[in-house]
């Protein structure tokens, strides 16, 4: 077991890209910390770099204390989980686990012994000497994990491992891997682009964006108070709604009607000097029908009319979604790299606004519907840098 | 995409052009078989079917497998196909497995020279050959056989094996680099393993190559010390001076063919068949 420490850690790929630009993190002893971010932003390279798979270019990385940056990895005393599991498909279940002890020349009996504990926590006991290919994909990613855990290493590292399991068979992996990784206290480090597990996993995640870490902090920090723009609208589902928005005198303009601006936003808005025009971000959940806000707390928010254009309820909650016609344009260059993460349009000038509302409201489909939006959870960003000018002044 | 069906009719022209092309490559060589049992005095009988069958080409006492003159060319060609396809194939699987997963300068010449050497004639250089082997005296010996054999069983090697070494995963061999193998262990432990239907597919068709190898083998070779069982038909002598010694030939060409036959019929599944499936989902 060890922490690990990634100082300026740098990764320029030999065509001239720049991968990871300048990550430092300190990953505490026993810590389970979840790199999420959209394809493509370096968190698989990061890990990578943990391993030793891949060089790093600039920077430092420690494990345990040692400065590792030119070990291999097989000196690193790390394993990993693979996104394709990477089983070895000509030895069984048992050779496939015991491989790696095998190699460090452990004797037959010690490695018969875990790998007979592996299988057991794991429950793979009677699949022990199947091949690779007989096992069900649930089972081939049991085998990966008992790949690592036999190894006792001081570091788990695992890219996407619950990407290739049916939507079902994942949330219920998931909750083995964060059972696993409490009982073993070993320090994990996970990679996957699904915010979801990501919130649900990690003692503390790390937002990464085009090779740069955005933040770094617990799920409930990144979700009430996230630093800039990209953060808050990938932490969140459905995603953070963002609006543009005007500074008038006391007010926020915005498609929604006029929020008052308390004291203490509007000193910081001053003090940042960002100008007329900031975005507005406010979470689905932080709507709601009027008809159920109690008349005492209505006040804390505002009111607004809004034509409905499609209502989905879970049963659990009920989303409905409206647009805003706006003269005010949230057009930021992270928020297109968002757009084009999830697969919307950001070009369009009208905006789409998902709302969460209770499960009692009578509100349906094509309605002129009168809803409440809690501006105490507002965030204003800086349209220039996507900064989030509230976060100091967070509820 | 429309299910595609066959009719009557198609199936029946299918199987006509497949008899057709059968037939084409087939009765040549049960002609040489029917050849090869036929008496010696019979080899000018027209008739397809030997009218008395003989075993003297091959056990009498003219026979091909009781002259040395046969035998110790055969045991040549085993020799130096076993030798020079190990050496290919060892050599090969390491060239590939660079050009598979490795990017280095120069990377590029090297395939093209593979490819150059594959497709230079080879008649332009059994003259200089000559003289070189000569002049260093391995003409005439084992080795003078099996370096150009390696040669250029290699190029057909490292295209073979790089082919197979791609539909390798990276990630297994990532998977073993974490687990703690050193690159030479990962090669000889999880990549070799894995590659080892496409290893046995080249070993065969280089064998194949060195097996049935003609020009080197009559140019290099002056004796039968290191000629090969092709190259050796070519100087077998009839009973008498002006007899063509035809029964002979058709039974060596018989007994040279057994060894591919066998290839095909045993290692055909082998060939085919991958290892790899289930190594990542699917």
């Amino acid at each position: 077991m060890a922490d690990i420490v990634l100082e300026h850690v740098t990764k320029r790929f030999p065509d001239g890209a720049l991968a990871v630009n300048d990550f430092s993190m300190n990953i505490a002893d026993g810590e389970f910390v979840i790199l999420v971010g959209p394809s493509g932003c370096g968190k698989s390279t990061t890990l990578n770099m943990i391993a030793g798979l891949e060089d790093i270019t600039e920077g430092e990385l420690r494990i345990g204390g040692k400065v590792v940056n030119n070990m291999a990895p097989k000196d690193r005393d790390i394993a990993m989980v693979f996104q394709s599991y990477a089983l070895y498909p000509h030895m069984t279940v048992r050779e496939n686990m015991g491989f790696a002890l095998k190699l460090a020349k452990t004797q037959q009996a010690v490695i018969d012994e875990k790998v007979n504990e592996a299988a057991r926590i794991l429950d793979l006991t009677q699949h022990l000497d199947r091949k690779p290919a007989n096992l069900s994909g649930g089972q081939r990613q049991r085998v990966a994990m008992g790949r690592a855990i036999v190894r006792d290493p001081a570091a788990f590292l695992m890219d996407e491992p619950l990407s290739n399991l049916d939507a079902k068979l994942r949330v219920q992996t998931r909750t083995e891997v964060s059972r696993l990784q409490r009982r073993l206290g070993t320090t994990m480090v996970y990679v996957t682009h699904d915010q979801t597990e990501a919130m649900t996993l990690g003692d503390r995640l790390a937002v990464m964006r085009a090779g740069v870490l955005q933040q770094a902090g617990t799920p409930k920090e990144l979700y009430d108070s996230p630093d800039n723009l990209f953060v808050a609208g990938f932490i969140g589902s459905p995603a953070m709604n963002f609006m543009g928005a005007a500074v008038e005198d006391d007010t926020l303009r915005t498609s929604i009607g006029a929020i008052p601006l308390s004291p203490a936003l509007r000193q910081t808005l001053e003090q940042s000097k960002v100008g007329r025009d900031v975005i507005v971000g406010i979470r689905p959940e932080n709507f709601e029908d009027v008809a159920l806000v109690p008349p005492d707390q209505r006040s804390q928010g505002i009111t607004f009319r809004a034509t409905i254009e499609v209502v989905e309820s879970m049963g659990s909650d009920v989303f409905v979604y409206f647009t805003q016609e706006s003269d005010l344009s949230a057009k930021v260059e992270q928020l297109a790299d968002l757009a084009a993460d999830a697969g919307r349009d950001a070009g369009s000038q009208d905006e789409t606004v998902t709302a969460r509302l209770g499960t009692e409201t009578r509100i349906r489909e094509g309605d002129n519907a009168e809803l409440w939006a809690d501006t105490r959870a507002l965030h204003v960003f800086d349209p220039q840098s996507g900064i989030n000018l509230t976060k100091e002044i967070a509820p | 995409m429309a299910a595609v069906t066959t009719t009557a009719r198609q199936k029946a022209g299918w199987t006509t052009a497949n008899l057709v092309v059968i037939a084409l490559a087939l009765i040549p060589v049960l002609w040489l078989v029917s050849l090869s049992f036929k008496t010696p005095t019979a080899v000018v009988d027209p008739s397809f079917l030997p009218k008395q069958w003989t075993w003297s080409n091959y056990f009498g006492s003219t026979g091909i497998l009781r002259t040395s003159q046969f035998i110790r060319p055969l045991i040549n060609s085993i020799g130096i196909g076993l030798i020079a396809t190990l050496i290919a194939v060892v050599l090969a699987s390491m060239a590939a497995y660079a050009i598979a997963r490795l990017q280095f300068p120069g990377k590029g010449v090297l395939i093209g020279m593979a490819l150059l050497i594959a497709m230079f004639p080879q008649i332009s250089l059994v003259t200089p050959m000559f003289s070189i082997e000569r002049a260093i005296g391995l003409f005439n010996t084992w080795p003078g056989l099996i370096i150009p054999y390696v040669a250029f069983g290699l190029p057909l090697g490292i295209y073979t094996l790089s082919a197979f070494f791609r539909e390798i995963p990276w990630e297994l061999e990532k998977a073993a680099k974490v687990d703690g193998a050193t690159p030479f262990q990962a090669f000889t432990k999880v990549i070799a393993p894995l590659a080892a239907p496409g290893m046995v597919t080249t070993a065969i068709l280089v064998f194949l190559f060195c097996w049935n190898e003609f020009l080197f083998a009559i140019s290099l070779t002056s004796t039968i010390a290191s000629r090969t069982a092709p190259a050796s038909i070519a100087y077998f002598s009839g009973s008498s001076q002006f007899t063509v010694p035809t029964g002979p030939i058709a039974a060596a060409a018989v007994v040279i063919t057994i060894p591919i036959i066998i290839f095909v019929v045993f290692f055909q599944r082998r060939i085919v068949a991958g290892l790899t499936s289930g190594a990542v989902k699917g």
